[in-house]
């Protein structure tokens, strides 16, 4: 489908713009309102979008959704187990689905999936949301003073990405989430675990937006506008947020778009390892590691994840949406 | 005994996923397909083995082949510590006494192995001897003497060559102060502690009275271990054998086979049928192959008998043809939750009932895994296939068993606490079973307004650090911890000594009990010890259970049960009560 860049395809794709100008030639367009439009003709991009917002609302109606369709999701039904035959599955096909349980219920204590699900989505985006936040804001600054300033906070700066970048994080965030006390900085239990796997993630993957931006600013740093600014007598810290950082709007977007996934797996793969949100809370990493045994119950299994899958195709395909709006070279 | 299996298992389970899958996408095979032919119209159907003989034959020859999800702990008799291990080393050693081999309670008997007959004890308890059998050989065709036995149980007491090992020899012998072994202090004169007065003479003498001396002589530290053969924490690999088979090929952590030790005198033997020529391990073997293998018949022991896994275990029991060759034998274990008198406000026994009647005791048994895969409902601390057990009931949890959320209100309101309380329950993070139990604990108590916080801790340092260690206890309210004891043998002293004497909390921690506070209780176990008299001494574990139980300090979950498949090669398949897992010693080949 998308074809190398040509000098053809290129004027062909070019149209739209064209179109766009002719449209309201009166008035210039700022580049978010350009975006827009751009945005709006990706229906892949727009549909990923609006799956986001979905979801976004579920996780905050989380609890009247389940009330509605659901079960408490700590509730047992053991009832619905077979444990006359000793085999602990539930009773039923496709893992006990039926209109009370939408999609079925675990093995041994019958805990209702569904509502599971729907309260595990608050987990997996409250942290993935948030350790990126954190992470872009590290990032942002980091890397705008690294690429503005030059010399040897630049070098400086550089050579701490690298050693972050080199970071066994993996092995360092197990190491850690396991020996970490229960009550620490005022906070206790789950409220701590959380704050602990947005703090780890967010503060080891803050170099990948930090070289991101600090090669833009490089660029940015030389155009004509911020020359002249400088020329005029403009202070530092004007030139970095009234000229740098409204240019860096879009990347930053972009990339903590198509970060949003990487954390959502990476706090996935902590639960999963069994170092994230203590149990019973429900998450998606948690439940497909008590799946794992249960590889004859594949519904078990299914719908952690899918919906991991499903919520990280929606973010990545919302993100290269997003970055071909921006990026006026973009080539479809 | 030790009990740190299955998290390893689930470890591997969680490593070997894929290929386990894979594995049964194209491992399942028919069942009843190639049933091999029947030799013997013995006893067959589901559990079958757990109280006769299945299969019985006398044909020798053939090989069994044996797998272990993990690596051995070690197959030095000298520090070995699980119970399929002791039950493996009848093959290869042979000690003072051992538990005769036969199917269900009878398989509880000790019967005397390299010694003549039982011990012979001083009036006082306190100095036991022994005959050795005249003419038993090592595997290089030296004899066994008085001196090997002696050596050998030295020698384990050794625990920094040997850190693993059980530790009742040091604690009972009356051993010279300052004693570290024969590696460390070999000219130390040690005749206070053990004599060999003549080459086939044995004499023990212990601290204080030990009535149950002849279950010390069955562990495999007295199997005889010849001094210029040994080397230490390295003899694990090269094993001399004194029983029907010896080592060949010895790979550490991959496999291992035994054949025939030619050295080894029937007639010096009334125990060992020896049938099979060879019995072939392999080490470290992912824990669904090892099921899916099983039920196809290309492996004829899961060793470590832990069970199957759950993902064979609904393949099992839904399968006629496969539940009929399969067993359920009762291990001796209790899995139960230690209720801390030492948290507040369970420092009031009435708070304490509440929970033992706020208990959902079937949500218990199915975290575990259920009737067949978990165990029985337990209403005591003593399982009912130890000597001594009692059946009684003091917290009964409603006709079906779901708890008696009624008496639990009860009790609260006796506790001054109506509205119930808040406190925590820890558990070991490594055990998925553990962690359903807690959930379901959770569930349960908080239909009287018992809130819980789960707290998941290493099992690592399960009891050194967190729930075995008292301050640690206190300080984080651990009000519940799970829990579980399996006996180092079936026997009164075995199970209790370690999980409800008060003397063995340690301040440090590290100690399995940490809620059996009764200083009563204490005295009644130094009491038995010095009962000579088997039937009167069991008696007194009974009431020592029940004294404990009053309490309300343990919760007894389930007596714990194992689902376990039948070998389609093997012959003379029968379950001992003294392992809970089929008897190696017994087992023969059809090919």
């Amino acid at each position: 489908m998308t074809l190398p860049p040509e000098v053809g395809t290129g004027a062909e794709t070019a149209a739209p713009e064209a179109v766009l100008v002719g449209a309201a030639p009166a008035e210039g367009r700022s580049l978010g309102q350009i975006a827009w439009m751009r945005l709006k003709r990706d229906k892949v991009a727009l549909a990923a979008g609006v799956f986001l917002i979905f979801l976004i609302l579920v996780a905050i109606f989380a609890p009247l959704i389940v009330r509605l369709l659901g079960d408490p999701p700590n509730e047992f039904h053991q009832e619905l187990i077979d444990t006359a035959g000793g085999t602990l599955t539930p009773i039923g096909r496709f893992g006990g689905m039926s209109w009370d349980h939408l999609m079925g219920i675990e093995p041994v204590n019958g805990r209702d999936i569904f509502s599971r699900i729907v309260y595990g989505s608050r987990i997996s985006l409250l942290i993935a949301l948030l350790a990126t936040l954190l992470s872009v804001a590290i990032g942002t600054t980091l890397g705008i003073i690294s690429g503005f300033l030059g010399g040897w906070v630049d070098t400086f700066t550089s050579r701490l990405m690298d050693m972050f970048l080199a970071f066994p994080l993996l092995v360092f965030a197990m190491a850690l989430a396991g020996v970490f006390p229960d009550q620490a900085f005022g906070l206790e239990g789950n409220q701590l675990r959380i704050a602990l796997l947005i703090f780890i993630i967010g503060f080891f993957s803050w170099p990948y937006i930090g070289r991101i931006i600090r090669g833009q600013t490089l660029t940015l740093r030389e155009r004509e506008f911020v020359e002249s600014a400088r020329s005029i007598g403009a202070r530092r810290g004007y030139i970095l947020r009234t000229e740098m950082l409204p240019n860096l709007i879009a990347p930053i977007l972009v990339y903590s778009t198509l970060l949003i996934p990487t954390n959502i797996l990476f706090e996935a793969a902590l639960s999963y390892l069994g170092v994230g949100i203590r149990p019973p809370t429900p998450s998606w990493g948690g439940m497909l590691s008590d799946a794992v045994v249960y590889y004859t119950q594949p519904h078990f299994m299914f719908w952690p994840g899918m919906a991991i899958f499903v919520t990280v195709l929606a973010f990545n395909l919302f993100g290269d949406g997003l970055r071909d709006a921006f990026d006026p070279r973009a080539n479809r | 005994m030790n009990q740190s299996r299955s998290w390893r298992a689930r470890g591997l389970a969680a490593v070997g996923i894929s290929a386990a899958l894979l594995l049964a996408a194209c491992g399942g095979g028919g069942p009843g397909g190639e049933q091999g032919p029947t030799t013997q119209a013995g006893a067959s159907g589901f559990n079958a083995g757990s109280t006769t003989v299945v299969n019985p034959s006398d044909k020798k020859g053939g090989t069994l082949k044996f797998a272990n999800e993990g690596d051995w702990d070690t197959l030095d008799p000298g520090e070995t510590y699980y119970a399929y291990s002791w039950n493996f080393s009848r093959l290869y050693g042979r000690s003072l006494m051992m538990f005769k081999s036969a199917p269900g309670k009878e398989g509880n008997q000790l019967v005397p192995d390299l010694a003549e007959g039982p011990g012979q004890a001083s009036s006082d308890a306190k100095t036991w001897t022994y005959k050795l059998r005249q003419g038993v050989k090592f595997d290089d065709g030296t004899e066994v003497t008085s001196a090997d036995v002696k050596y050998a149980v030295l020698r384990s007491t050794d625990k920094q060559t040997f850190p693993n090992g059980p530790a009742y020899w040091e604690g009972q012998l009356d051993l010279p102060s300052g004693y570290k072994g024969p590696y460390k202090t070999p000219n130390m004169n040690t005749d206070s502690a053990i004599e060999t007065p003549d080459k086939y003479t044995i004499v023990f003498h212990t601290k204080k009275p030990f009535a149950a001396f002849d279950y010390l002589a069955q562990q495999p530290n007295t199997m005889p271990v010849p001094q210029d053969k040994d080397t230490g924490a390295k003899y694990r690999n090269t094993i001399v054998s004194t029983g029907p088979y010896k080592f060949e090929n010895l790979q550490p952590g991959k496999s291992f086979n035994l054949v025939r030790n030619d050295q080894w005198d029937p007639a010096t033997d009334p125990n060992r049928k020896a049938l099979p020529d060879r019995i072939e391990v392999t080490l470290n073997v992912n824990p669904d192959d090892i099921d899916n293998r099983l039920i196809s018949g290309d492996l004829d022991v899961a060793v470590t008998a832990l069970g199957v896994q759950p993902a064979a275990q609904s393949r099992v029991l839904q399968d006629p043809t496969l539940k009929e060759n399969a067993d359920n034998p009762l291990a001796a274990r209790n899995w139960y939750t230690s209720i801390n008198p030492t948290v507040a406000p369970l420092n009031n026994i009435e708070c304490r009932k509440a929970i033992m009647y706020a208990m959902d005791h079937t949500g218990y048994q199915t975290a575990y895994g259920g009737q067949f895969a978990g165990g029985d409902l337990a209403t005591t601390i003593l399982p009912p296939n130890i000597p001594g057990h009692t059946a009684f009931d003091l917290y009964p949890a409603g006709p079906d068993n779901k708890g008696d959320v009624e008496a639990a209100k009860k009790s609260l309101e006796a506790c001054g606490q109506p509205n119930g309380f808040e406190t925590n329950i820890a558990y070991r993070a490594e055990r998925p079973k553990e962690k359903a139990t807690a959930e379901a604990f959770q569930q349960a108590l908080s239909r009287v307004g018992i809130k819980l916080a789960l707290k998941p801790y290493p099992q690592g340092d399960y009891f050194s650090s967190y729930a075995g260690n008292p301050p640690y206890v206190v300080k984080n309210k651990l009000g519940l911890a799970l829990n579980g004891w399996a006996a180092d043998w079936p026997d009164g002293f075995g199970f209790l000594s370690q999980i409800v004497d008060s003397r063995v909390i340690r301040p440090a921690g590290g100690s399995s009990n940490t809620s059996v506070r009764i200083p009563e209780v204490d005295q009644m176990l130094d009491t038995a010890l010095t009962e000579l008299d088997t039937d009167r001494r069991n008696q007194m574990w009974g009431e020592i259970d029940k004294r404990v139980m009053e309490e309300a300090v343990i919760y007894p979950g389930v007596y714990s049960k194992t689902l376990l498949v039948r070998s389609k090669n093997a012959t003379n398949i029968f379950v001992t009560d003294a392992y809970g897992e089929y008897d190696y010693l017994g087992l023969g080949a059809q090919k």
